[in-house]
């Protein structure tokens, strides 16, 4: 009786899942989601819990509890921090899964050795390393973007990198195959720990040569990862519930990893092997233009007199925490009959979707933010393009200079707007790595110091003393 | 003995619908989309509830109740910030 609840509610699970990704495909609809799969995940595990094989309630009511306790703040992080949390969660989900296939593991080799089949037993391994390296990979990465002082933010290469990293996930693989075939051998448990110890060390090495602009290609890949130790862990444990959760949630990295790749134009292997960010020669050669700096006041002016203003957000905006600078000035254009529209790169920030959250917390409406492709065709008509903390997606380089490590990455068309203002933090062009042509364009007027600060003297123009 | 085959049927169908229902989400909902599938994977909890609380060596049932307690981090906050995300969507 129990058992046909469990499998009734393992069913309406997967629907109620599937229906919570499917009304994410409108912000209207988008809420029901959440409430799909809260219900759906409430009745799994209820009907888990009622199990009779399920004795000692205290251990899963703390650890339900502690879960509880650690949750609720995460989900309270700022939104700037929202890809950390991200990656924080990629970990848990990782270690979850890791844990698991050893307790399994361990319980087959004591109790239940007839039940280590070699599929079941590659079913294991490959949780085991999936969930593993998923978690200190996205631990690593989570560091990174939180900018932990002992996790060394720049990209970290050295010779023969790539050899050590396929190494050591090789090693793991051949031990893998060892213990398949021999789960309950004397040097078994040794072998399994080694492979455990393989992983972790994996995903250090794998996270150690990234770079930030590489980071929402990463979280994808790393999000990939997590679903696909879930659905491993699905095999192990004979739950098509989890394979098929694990299965979306596996999809969805997969999906947005490829999106992500294609708006860099670089393939996965390159992302994950290339070290972006490392061996950027100055490519410009010839004359050395330099930039125009351009007023608070005389800006002010240029976005009042247009009638097409395109706002080009990246990290910078949410670095400098000025989305919220970023509103007043879009509510003091508008009011002024000036068409304002956000142009989103795919890669904007560090994670998928990043802008368009930063913005819709300060309130933009979403129908002002605009994707990539829908905005590049409008770029001629538009008057002023204003850069907000955004460097290689409006670097012309992508187009031609074939030596750049960003060539052939779509980008947005800045530089074909009637003027550009560009706000950037530090005068020193060469901190992001590479030069950006954008900034020394005849049409171009450069806004220096922090984004939230020059917008705050930018919107002050629009008020009572200035420009009416 | 478990159906290895139609796990892998299961598996083989829910990718192709996972690859058809994201594909259509809006692009505006990427990083809510991240922590709701996040939240929605961690129903690998259902497989730690009976690692945890079934009678098995304590060794073991620690393994279990530290993946529940992962796993069940990730639920509240997956979904939680989610719901706190998608608030923030207004068309005006």
């Amino acid at each position: 009786m129990t058992r046909s609840i469990a499998e009734l509610a393992a069913v309406l699970a997967a629907a109620l899942f599937i229906f919570a990704l499917y009304w994410m495909n409108d912000p209207k609809t988008a809420r029901h989601g959440v409430i799909a799969g809260v219900t759906g995940m409430t009745l799994a595990i209820l009907a888990t819990w009622i199990q009779p094989e399920i004795v000692h309630h205290g251990w899963v009511m703390l650890a339900i509890v502690a879960g509880f306790a650690v949750g609720v703040p995460l989900s309270r992080v700022p939104l700037t921090a929202v890809p950390q949390r991200t990656a924080l969660s990629h970990a848990f989900g990782g270690l979850a899964a890791g844990l698991v296939g050893t307790a399994e593991y361990l319980l087959g080799v004591s109790a239940h050795p007839a039940e280590l089949t070699a599929f079941r037993m590659s079913a294991l391994v490959a949780e085991v390393i999936l969930g593993f390296l998923t978690f200190t990979g996205s631990l690593m990465a989570a560091g990174k973007l939180q900018e932990v002082k002992w996790i060394p933010q720049r990209p970290v290469t050295y010779p023969g990198q790539n050899v050590v990293n396929i190494g050591v996930l090789v090693a793991a693989a051949v031990l893998g195959v060892f213990v398949v075939n021999n789960p309950t051998a004397p040097w078994a448990g040794t072998a399994f720990n080694t492979i455990v110890a393989l992983a972790t060390l994996f995903g250090v090495l794998l996270i150690i040569p990234i770079g930030g602009a590489d980071m929402p290609t990463v979280i994808s890949i790393l999000n990939s990862y997590a679903g696909l130790s879930a659905v491993a862990m699905g095999f192990v444990l004979n739950s098509k519930l989890l394979v098929t959760a694990g299965a979306l949630d596996g999809s969805s990295g997969l999906i947005l990893s490829i999106i992500m790749c294609r708006a860099m134009n670089r393939s996965f292997t390159n992302v994950l092997f290339g070290a972006f960010g490392t061996v950027q020669k100055a490519v410009t050669a010839g004359e050395q233009k330099t930039w125009k700096q351009e007023s608070v006041e005389g800006a002010a002016q240029l976005l009042e007199q247009a009638s097409l203003v395109v706002i080009i957000p990246g990290y910078g905006m949410a670095v400098a925490q000025a989305q919220h600078k970023v509103r007043e000035l879009y509510d003091q254009l508008t009011k002024r009959g000036v068409t304002v529209k956000f142009a989103i790169h795919p890669v904007a920030g560090r994670m998928p979707g990043h802008m368009n959250v930063l913005l819709a917390e300060a309130n933009v409406p979403y129908t002002a933010l605009v994707e990539m492709d829908e905005i590049n065709p409008e770029m001629p008509q538009c008057d002023v393009a204003l850069v907000i903390g955004a460097n290689d997606v409006v670097n012309p380089a992508a187009r031609y200079a074939k030596g750049s490590p960003i060539y052939g990455m779509p980008i947005i068309d800045a530089d074909k707007a009637r003027t550009v203002l560009a706000i950037k933090r530090s005068k020193n062009p060469g901190f992001a790595g590479i030069d950006n042509e954008l900034y020394v364009q005849d049409n171009t007027w450069m806004l220096f110091g922090d984004a939230k600060a020059v917008l705050g003297d930018l919107v002050r123009q629009f008020g009572s003393g200035g420009l009416h | 003995m478990i159906d290895y085959w139609s796990m892998l049927f299961v598996f083989v169908l829910a990718t192709f619908i996972g690859l058809g229902v994201i594909r259509r989400v809006s692009r505006l909902l990427y990083t809510p989309l991240m922590s709701l599938t996040n939240a929605i994977s961690a129903i690998a909890v259902v497989g730690s509830i009976v690692v945890a609380g079934a009678d098995y060596p304590a060794t073991i049932r620690v393994l279990g109740a530290v993946a529940l307690f992962a796993s069940m981090t990730n639920i509240v906050s997956g979904f939680m910030i989610t719901n706190r995300m998608l608030k923030m969507f207004k068309k005006q």
